[in-house]
């Protein structure tokens, strides 16, 4: 990274060492050495593997023409596939990806993969406006050093077709019931075993599962026994929201977990499509995605520009707004219910601290159990096989 | 200056001479500087790139970083062929299977076109049918599959015609039904070549002798076309199972759950478990390996 340090920059990085010192002090700029201090010339270019509309045209364009940044985008279908493009390549996003909008079951991965570099959060002026929750999370930083700003975050839902199921479902028996079979449709996604954990952590007590990303080998084998009784019922593993958007609209699909994206989508279509999304009772999971830097990115001055952007307010509020998810930055509060009325509210980001702790955050699940000393949960290689061995 | 110059242009006509004299003298020298380069590119980015993916197969990674750990063992290949776990043992005997129904299936499609094209067809006709089975190639494959899923989606043309006949709706899309249909047809033309080739090969006559001799139609087939015709169904069958054997794209437009192939898995793992990734792609150039060997067998090659 090149480094480019003038009185005025200086002047300016002792200002914001000071207050991010005063906020949070755990976190300093002296000792995550190696760091820039700050945002040189940008590049002219930035590429990013990203969720589809992560870089949506509608806040993306103002940042290019500004910024003279031009981005080029790769959408993932799944955090696997995500790790695999900033993996491949020689790791680090291969110098041809700079940023990944990593979720927080990637993000971990790819920091021990070494795939992607600190940052220096106090480039990114809005970092110290965010939710306490999403400053320093543990599923994007380690021992104190962060690897990557928090953007966006946000539940994963039940969708259905309002004409067709009925009564209204109220919880994830919905898409393991016979009553739906060839109608049910799921994200191809190995972290979707979780969802499964979830749900029956409050269905089967007994069970004793207490996080679902933290099986025991018994627990796991129930929780794939009924997964793979659910793919019997299954129209297919959804991979692109566009897949799911698309089944639902030809009636393929009527019922199944889905992201706010694609039930606004839906709902918003030319010809809208009578659905609706809920938080069953057993709860949810949800994703927390990061902007992380590629560690071989070869526009990092645009990349932190855009790290600095899409935190800002009023991005953060159209971003919101386009994927239909919740802010980590609460001042976009207003700028929510500028573009739309009770937007703010309508995705909790007035009432985070209960909300965003009623979801389980996708996290890469470890032998160790979430670092906690115990040694018998079973591993992301063991979520993957399992999966393979669901769907396959 | 001048005497310098005419004895180097000397010596340079005299090395010519000596190098296509040794040339002329020994005949497999000029074969050896004629191959080399090509098969020297040829085994660097092929024969290594293969050999380093088979050496890979026996290697392992890391599940959390990924990182490819350089030890020797058979491990990847045990949880291929694990039959306490047969989950990958059962997509590999999927793929095999429906290449194989995708082959017979286009040999049994492409066998009437291609005989009609050969000996029937006008010479307008034969043209436009040769334009039609060969526009299709100059779309892109993803748009012709994706517009498979629309095709067979439960609003789609196919169901909508049923309708109309008075039918009840199918459920084909996203099933091993919708991927052997689409299989079918994206290779059917790779198949339909070679047979034409080989009919339009077989002379006139032949079929007169046959029907002097008192044979009709049916034993005409058996006893004079499909020998003939055997090879190029085998060389054509080369191309539609080891397209179907390699293919991931397909599966995961329009299969459904429980139709992923070899090739998604390979996909799947390519950088999150090289190693795995790497030993089941050895599978697939296994099954070719005897494939292969066995159209050679049936005389396949003397028809490519």
């Amino acid at each position: 990274m090149r480094k480019r340090i003038r009185g005025r920059h200086l002047v300016l990085l002792a200002l914001v060492a000071l207050v991010g010192a005063l906020v949070v002090p755990a976190v300093g700029v002296s000792k995550s050495s190696g760091l820039p201090t700050s945002i040189g010339k940008g590049e002219g270019a930035l590429s990013l593997v990203e969720w589809a509309a992560y870089s949506d045209k509608s806040f993306a364009a103002k940042f290019e023409k500004t910024t003279g940044c031009k981005i080029t985008r790769k959408d993932a279908g799944s955090s696997n596939e995500m790790f695999n493009l900033m993996h491949g390549g020689g790791g680090g996003g291969g110098g041809q990806y700079d940023l990944v909008s990593a979720s927080g079951d990637a993000s971990l991965r790819l920091i021990y993969a070494g795939d992607v570099a600190p940052v220096n959060v106090n480039l990114v002026p809005s970092w110290k406006d965010f939710l306490p929750a999403f400053k320093a999370p543990p599923h994007n930083t380690v021992k104190g050093v962060h690897y990557g700003i928090s953007v966006q975050w946000g539940p994963n839902t039940l969708l259905y077709n309002t004409k067709k199921i009925k009564p209204a479902p109220t919880s994830w028996a919905a898409i393991y019931s016979a009553k739906y079979k060839g109608q049910i449709t799921v994200p191809n996604n190995p972290i979707q075993i979780a969802d499964a954990a979830l749900y029956l952590q409050k269905s089967q007590p007994a069970l004793g599962i207490k996080d679902p990303y933290e099986l025991t080998k018994p627990q796991f084998a129930v929780v794939v026994a009924l997964l793979k009784k659910q793919k019997g019922l299954l129209k297919r593993y959804w991979v692109y929201p566009a897949d799911e958007i698309k089944d639902f609209a030809s009636g393929d699909a009527t019922i199944g977990a889905t992201w706010p994206y694609q039930t606004l989508a839906l709902q918003g279509a030319k010809v809208p499509v009578p659905v609706k999304e809920i938080i069953p009772k057993e709860g949810v999971t949800g994703w927390a995605d990061t902007w992380m830097l590629g560690k071989k990115a070869a526009h990092p001055n645009c990349a932190y520009m855009w790290m600095a952007y899409v935190s800002t307010p009023r991005v953060q509020a159209q971003q919101a707004y386009v994927f239909g998810e919740t802010p980590a930055n609460p001042k976009a509060c207003p700028f929510m219910n500028k573009i739309s009325k009770g937007l703010c509210s309508q995705y909790h980001l007035d009432a985070p601290a209960s909300y965003s702790k009623s979801i389980r955050f996708w996290k890469s699940p470890v032998a160790d159990c979430g670092f906690g000393g115990r040694k018998d949960c079973m591993d992301i290689q063991a979520w993957n096989n399992a999966w393979a061995g669901i769907t396959g | 200056m001048d005497v310098e110059a005419r004895t180097s242009a000397g010596s340079l006509r005299g090395a010519r001479l000596r190098l296509s004299a040794a040339f002329w003298r020994r005949p497999w020298l000029k074969l050896l500087a004629l191959l080399l380069p090509p098969v020297a590119a040829f085994g660097l980015v092929y024969v290594t790139s293969l050999g380093a993916l088979l050496a890979s197969a026996f290697w392992s990674s890391d599940a959390f970083t990924a990182k490819v750990i350089h030890s020797w063992s058979l491990t990847q290949f045990r949880a291929i062929f694990s039959l306490s776990d047969p989950t990958y043992l059962r997509i590999a005997i999927r793929t095999v299977l429906i290449a194989a129904a995708v082959t017979v299936t286009d040999a049994v499609l492409a066998f009437p076109i291609a005989y009609y094209m050969a000996r029937l067809a006008t010479r307008r006709m034969r043209s436009l049918l040769f334009v039609l089975i060969l526009l299709p190639l100059w779309s892109s494959y993803l748009v012709r599959i994706y517009s498979w899923t629309t095709i067979l989606s439960k609003t789609g043309p196919l169901n909508w015609l049923l309708n109309g006949l008075g039918l009840p709706d199918t459920h084909l899309a996203y099933t091993n039904w919708a991927m052997w249909i689409v299989f079918s047809y994206v290779w059917l033309p790779f198949m339909i070549l070679p047979i034409y080739t080989a009919i339009e090969r077989v002379p006139g006559n032949f079929f007169e002798a046959s029907a002097d001799l008192g044979a009709r139609g049916p034993r005409t087939f058996r006893s004079v076309l499909l020998p003939l015709v055997f090879p190029a169904i085998v060389a054509g069958s080369i191309f539609t199972f080891s397209l179907t054997l390699g293919d991931y794209i397909t599966p995961l437009l329009v299969g459904g759950p429980g139709s992923l192939l070899i090739g998604n898995i390979v996909y799947e793992n390519s950088s999150t478990n090289l190693a795995f990734a790497a030993a089941f792609a050895v599978v697939p150039i296994g099954v070719m390996g005897v494939y292969l060997a066995i159209a050679r067998r049936l005389g396949a090659f003397e028809a490519v």
